[in-house]
């Protein structure tokens, strides 16, 4: 009972750090129809940017939330440099966008490697947060339940965001239609900027904030990719209830799989995503089919 | 026979005793394996190219369709079975396997296609990393000897050459042949037209199908090569990297021309294996002359240079000409 107890535990604490990575894959491939394959790039950065302030070598030091803020920070302003800088020369060609962001993904993952070495860099949980809970005969990681906590505050200020200011109502209707978006006056392509940055932001923060329980490793990109991937595939694109769902889902089947049938756990990963492919191609939230 | 057949004719015998000549002329045998992998990959790159070019259809998993003959030859010469079975149980799993990868995959077109087909290959590469007891996960399975086939051993690097080169020339042939057919002609409708195509009565979905099976068989070739080649497969060969590698030559050398993938493969390989004599940051140059391309050359690097050649030539002949009429505008002067 303890276990399936620790396992749903561990499994929605992951859903949490999925939601708080895919939620900007979503935007992004929602808004600028590409996805965007440096997201668990942009992940891993965060990530080891993070560790970097959290160490000192930068010779102050700074508590894990603040460096998990200045690292979301930095990703974001990377993120938008790539959208003003590579991706905007190649306005309106998906296809080409697409592979710059495959090949910048490759850049950064080399880049990393150089920077950081090649050896796994273990991040201390936050003071305050190492504790655990006791409920009845059941043991939980205090961190692990903040991490779920954040992701629902994430996803209620994301909400809110998209749902109740003048800047949520542009990119949702830049989602919905960008050409009748650019007739009435939105920027579309100011929002691309935005949400990108946005996205990568979230994704640089969801690297710190997973690092405890993760951990820093070469490869971490190409890990996280394919499961922002699944989660946008089975969510639907450019929804946010969507991706906040598929991700407890992609949570549940990731950790259930690699506990119970660790040797299939990849191939049970993608089953429900071939089967919503088959029977729901738009998704199962996504206006548009994909 | 008209002289531009004849040509024709002429540069492809050229091109057939240079490529046998090509052992002979270098000699030494770390290039003469560097050859044979050039060839492997080409075919690789014919195989991507006949959807990415011809199709319109970009595809990120096939790197999956190469490991999985590659994984049935190995783990059918381990167990003890024979080369011939071997052979041709990897390609009846690779055309088995693509069937799959199509079905699911040609729901989409476009951007969701690149997505499918990632996810799919993703699929494939946690099965060889994690089905630890079916692959041997990341330690891989090695291959005791190359076959032998009317008794030519393949164990020397030249023999292998010899035998890659057949195999490659077949393979030219075969997506010359497809190219050139009514069904390479319906595709490239479907790739520029598909509304059109389907009004015009043609089954769009079955033309690509057989477009992605045709794709699939050669990508199933090369991996048999490859696995023959290393004596040795692991998850590393399946990886994302290695689909976008095979990408990269078929865009750089000019996807939708039948030889732009390989020079593009030829590109790819000398690069990899020059530069990573001199320095170990392959990935990072994959990623920059990805990058480079796609923004510079789109069009690739066979179509890029007719187009730089041409458009030389035509301000060459222009400033010629614009000679000559000054010239015979100065001339008849009394």
């Amino acid at each position: 009972m303890t276990f399936w107890l620790l396992l749903t535990v561990n499994s929605v604490t992951f859903g949490g750090l999925l939601f708080l990575l895919s939620a900007g894959f979503s935007l992004i491939f929602g808004l600028m129809r590409i996805p965007n394959l440096t997201h668990g790039s942009m992940f891993m950065i965060g990530a080891y940017l993070g560790t970097t302030l959290l160490s000192g070598a930068m010779g102050f030091t700074v508590n894990f939330w603040l460096a998990a803020i200045i690292a979301a920070v930095e990703v974001a302003i990377l993120g938008a440099l790539m959208e003003r800088l590579l991706l905007r020369r190649l306005a309106g060609q998906q296809l080409a966008q697409v592979l710059v962001t495959l090949g910048v993904s490759f850049m950064v993952a080399d880049v990393c490697l150089m920077g950081w070495g090649g050896d796994p860099i273990s991040v201390a949980t936050p003071p305050g947060l190492a504790g655990f809970v006791r409920v009845g005969t059941a043991v939980f990681p205090l961190y692990r339940l903040a991490v779920i906590a954040i992701a629902v505050v994430f996803a209620v200020l994301l909400w809110l965001m998209l749902e109740r200011t003048r800047l949520g109502a542009m990119i949702r209707a830049g989602v919905d239609d960008p050409q009748m978006a650019r007739v009435v006056g939105i920027r579309v392509s100011q929002l691309f900027t935005i949400v990108f940055a946005l996205g990568a932001g979230l994704a640089g923060f969801a690297g710190m904030i997973g690092g405890p329980i993760l951990s820093v490793y070469p490869g971490l990109d190409q890990d996280m990719l394919p499961l922002a991937l699944v989660v946008v595939i089975l969510g639907g694109t450019g929804s946010l209830l969507g991706s906040f769902v598929g991700s407890i889902v992609v949570g549940f089947i990731y950790n259930f799989g690699q506990a119970l049938l660790p040797e299939l756990a990849y191939f049970i990963l993608f089953l429900p995503m071939v089967l919503v492919l088959v029977l729901r191609p738009q998704g199962l939230f996504g206006g548009q089919v994909l | 026979m008209t002289s531009q057949a004849t040509a024709r004719r002429v540069a492809i015998a050229v091109g057939i005793l240079a490529l046998i000549a090509v052992p002979y002329a270098i000699g030494e045998v770390y290039y003469v394996n560097i050859a044979s992998q050039v060839l492997l990959y080409a075919i690789f790159a014919l195989g991507l190219n006949v959807l990415v070019g011809y199709a319109g259809l970009v595809s990120l998993g096939h790197a999956g369709l190469f490991g999985v003959s590659a994984y049935v030859v190995a783990y059918l010469l381990a167990a003890g079975y024979g080369h011939t079975l071997a052979i041709i149980a990897a390609l009846a799993a690779g055309l088995v396997v693509t069937a799959g990868f199509a079905a699911l995959a040609l729901r989409a077109i476009g951007i969701s296609f690149i997505m499918i087909t990632l996810a799919l290959g993703e699929i494939i590469w946690g099965l060889a990393y994690r089905w630890i007891s079916l692959t041997n996960g990341d330690n891989g399975i090695s291959v005791a000897a190359r076959p032998a086939p009317f008794g030519l051993s393949l164990a020397s690097p030249r023999g292998f050459y010899d035998a890659t080169l057949v195999v490659f020339l077949i393979a030219l042939a075969a997506a010359a042949i497809f190219v050139r057919s009514p069904l390479g002609a319906a595709l490239c409708g479907t790739r520029d037209q598909p509304r059109r195509m389907n009004a015009l009565g043609y089954h769009v979905w079955m033309i690509r199908f057989w477009a992605f099976m045709f794709s699939g068989l050669l990508t199933s070739i090369a991996g048999i090569l490859f696995v023959y080649y290393n004596e040795f497969i692991s998850p590393q060969a399946l990886a994302l990297t290695a689909s976008a590698e095979g990408l990269l030559m078929v865009i750089s050398g000019g996807a939708g021309t039948l030889l732009g993938p390989v020079v593009g493969a030829a590109l790819v390989v000398i690069v990899k294996n020059v530069v990573s004599a001199y320095v170990t940051r392959w990935n990072f140059m994959l990623g920059a002359i990805f990058v480079a391309i796609v923004v510079f050359i789109p069009e690739g690097l066979v179509p890029g240079a007719v187009r730089l050649t041409r458009s030389a030539w035509r301000s060459a002949w222009r400033s010629a000409g614009r000679a000559k009429s000054a010239a015979s505008i100065a001339g008849p002067k009394p």
